[in-house]
């Protein structure tokens, strides 16, 4: 019992896992329809534009999280002209864009040699790296998660499962769409210092896959992925002090490890 | 030139589309289109694959834009229509059957439109699909993910969706597809029934056969309206013709309308 208790002796510690409390159970609870609506690969592409932005707020002496959300911002800004305009797909774009705004990070931080240990903080976690200001923050990106998406459950569960019919039975589409794109990318900035920007789009699918593993009901799904997120986030945590890993990659590792689990224990039934 | 087997203009009409023109991108799909569906009416829209019959369909629905024209439901411009009003079935092969829901949480899609924005169903919801359910044979599979059911009772859970708000007009897409042909006459029953009790449906279908015998309203459509009138009079070779591009045969037995294309495949 000394091993779980003796590290929240530590201020560090102590926000850390709070941070990561609250990342998994929003991860979780987004990560279920960032699944259901093929979009995994947006959560991965806006962590990495992020921190483009995160370095060059850095360099100016701003604030880490709002250069991080101008620029996924922009990149979603950039993103939706490049597919309204021309004949290219949603995955191509994102691709070009988010990796060209990383890179732009990248670039910028070989010049910045001061700035390299926070970098390498942003690409997997660094449990060190959570103060009392990014805890606020996360608290109220968790917050208002939860509350959006008490409020939106149905209209967003019914634009997912047929975007058409529920535009048709009165769901504002649009709206829920720039609802739920907003709520991603403030919950994939609120994730950067804890897991990490390369590994974040992980904690967004692993505990939303599990929980389709073992249920076939949308409601038991969501409970199911935000206590996993929640659960695989804090288990990360203690193993990324115990073992003096960056927290991004034990989260990650055991969240897929829970995944395997769940396809040992039931099979996917394949409908 | 459209052929009308009905004198009169409907003085009330469910719907009115006036001089359509839609398409996608850079292809017009329908020109000039206008097409008077009565209320009351159960109407069944056939035609050729890409004959512009889903788009026809969507139009009506407000999900696909117009070049121009005007679109009127119960008359009144489409989009100040309240959503509850219309019921809409899709095609069964657009679902996605893997997706986490259970007949009930599908049912329980279509009261969206009361506003109420608890994510868990109340009392007086959970009787009404409860009985909605009972009424379309699905009572027994409410818990069951949506793939752990037969063709039939797929079909009736997006019905019962559909019919839910207790809508006045009600538009299915393809409902006898997929679907044996006992469970094509049931359904084709229970949309009579519906329409006994006064709604007005509009459909699309491949099924000639299954049109010949249920319903009271054919629309040949082919990219424009052919012809509209009762199966018996609109189901000629010329028309038909008209309609599909090719020789089709129409054989009259005890009663009934068989419709065949003229060339069958040799398998000799």
């Amino acid at each position: 019992m000394e091993f779980l208790l003796e590290p929240l002796e530590y201020e560090f510690f102590r926000n850390a896992l709070m941070a990561a409390f609250v990342t998994g159970v929003s991860n979780g609870l987004i990560g279920v329809y960032v699944v259901l609506r093929g979009m995994s690969y947006v959560g991965h592409g806006l962590a990495h534009a992020a921190i483009g932005g995160a370095v060059m707020a850095a360099a100016l002496n701003l604030n880490f999280y709002l250069g991080a959300c101008a620029m996924g911002v922009l990149a979603a800004l950039i993103i939706d002209i490049i597919t309204k305009n021309n004949k290219i797909k949603l995955d191509a774009a994102i691709g070009i864009v988010t990796t060209a705004m990383f890179a732009l990070g990248v670039a910028m931080v070989s010049t910045l040699k001061n700035f390299r240990q926070n970098f390498e903080a942003a690409l997997f976690g660094n449990i060190l790296g959570i103060t009392g200001s990014d805890l606020l923050l996360i608290g109220m990106v968790g917050l208002v998660t939860l509350v959006v998406m008490f409020f939106s459950y149905r209209s967003l569960l019914f634009s997912t499962f047929d975007p058409e019919a529920a535009q048709i039975f009165g769901v504002k589409r649009k709206s829920v769409q720039l609802l739920f794109s907003l709520l991603l990318t403030f919950s994939v900035i609120a994730s950067l210092n804890v897991i990490g920007v390369t590994l974040v789009a992980a904690t967004l699918i692993a505990p939303a896959m599990t929980a389709r593993m073992l249920t076939d009901s949308f409601g038991r799904m969501l409970l199911y992925s935000g206590i996993l997120g929640a659960t695989s986030n804090v288990i990360g945590m203690y193993l990324s002090y115990m073992l003096n890993v960056a927290s991004g990659t034990t989260i990650v590792l055991f969240s897929a490890l829970v995944f395997v689990l769940s396809l040992m224990i039931k099979p996917f039934r394949g409908h | 030139m459209q052929k009308t087997f009905h004198s009169d203009v409907p003085s009330n009409p469910a719907i009115s589309l006036t001089d359509i023109t839609a398409g996608y991108e850079r292809c017009i799909v329908l020109s000039d289109l206008s097409l008077t569906i009565a209320t009351g009416q159960l109407a069944g829209i056939v035609g050729p694959t890409a004959s512009g019959k889903s788009t026809l369909l969507r139009i009506i629905l407000g999900i696909h834009p117009v070049n121009s024209g005007q679109i009127r439901l119960f008359n009144k411009p489409a989009n100040k229509i309240h959503p509850g009003t219309v019921g809409y079935v899709p095609q069964l092969s657009s679902v996605d059957w893997n997706f986490p829901v259970t007949v009930e949480e599908v049912i329980a899609m279509g009261l969206n439109t009361h506003g109420r924005v608890m994510p868990w169903l109340n009392k007086q919801e959970r009787a009404t699909i409860q009985s909605l359910a009972s009424r379309l044979g699905v009572e027994n599979c409410l818990k069951n993910h949506i793939s752990d059911t037969s063709g039939g009772q797929r079909q009736r859970t997006f019905l019962a969706r559909a019919l839910i708000n207790n809508p006045q007009l009600l538009i299915l897409d393809e409902p006898t597809s997929g679907v044996d042909i006992k469970t094509q006459h049931e359904i084709l029953h229970l949309l009579n029934d519906l329409n006994r009790e006064g709604m007005t449906i509009l459909l699309t279908t491949h099924d000639l056969n299954a049109v010949a015998s249920h319903l009271p309203w054919v629309i040949c459509f082919n990219r424009s309206v052919i012809a509209q009138g009762r199966p018996a009079d609109i189901f000629t070779n010329d028309i038909l013709t008209q309609t599909y591009g090719g020789d089709i045969v129409i054989v009259k037995h005890q009663g009934h309308l068989l419709i065949a294309n003229s060339t069958p495949l040799d398998f000799g």
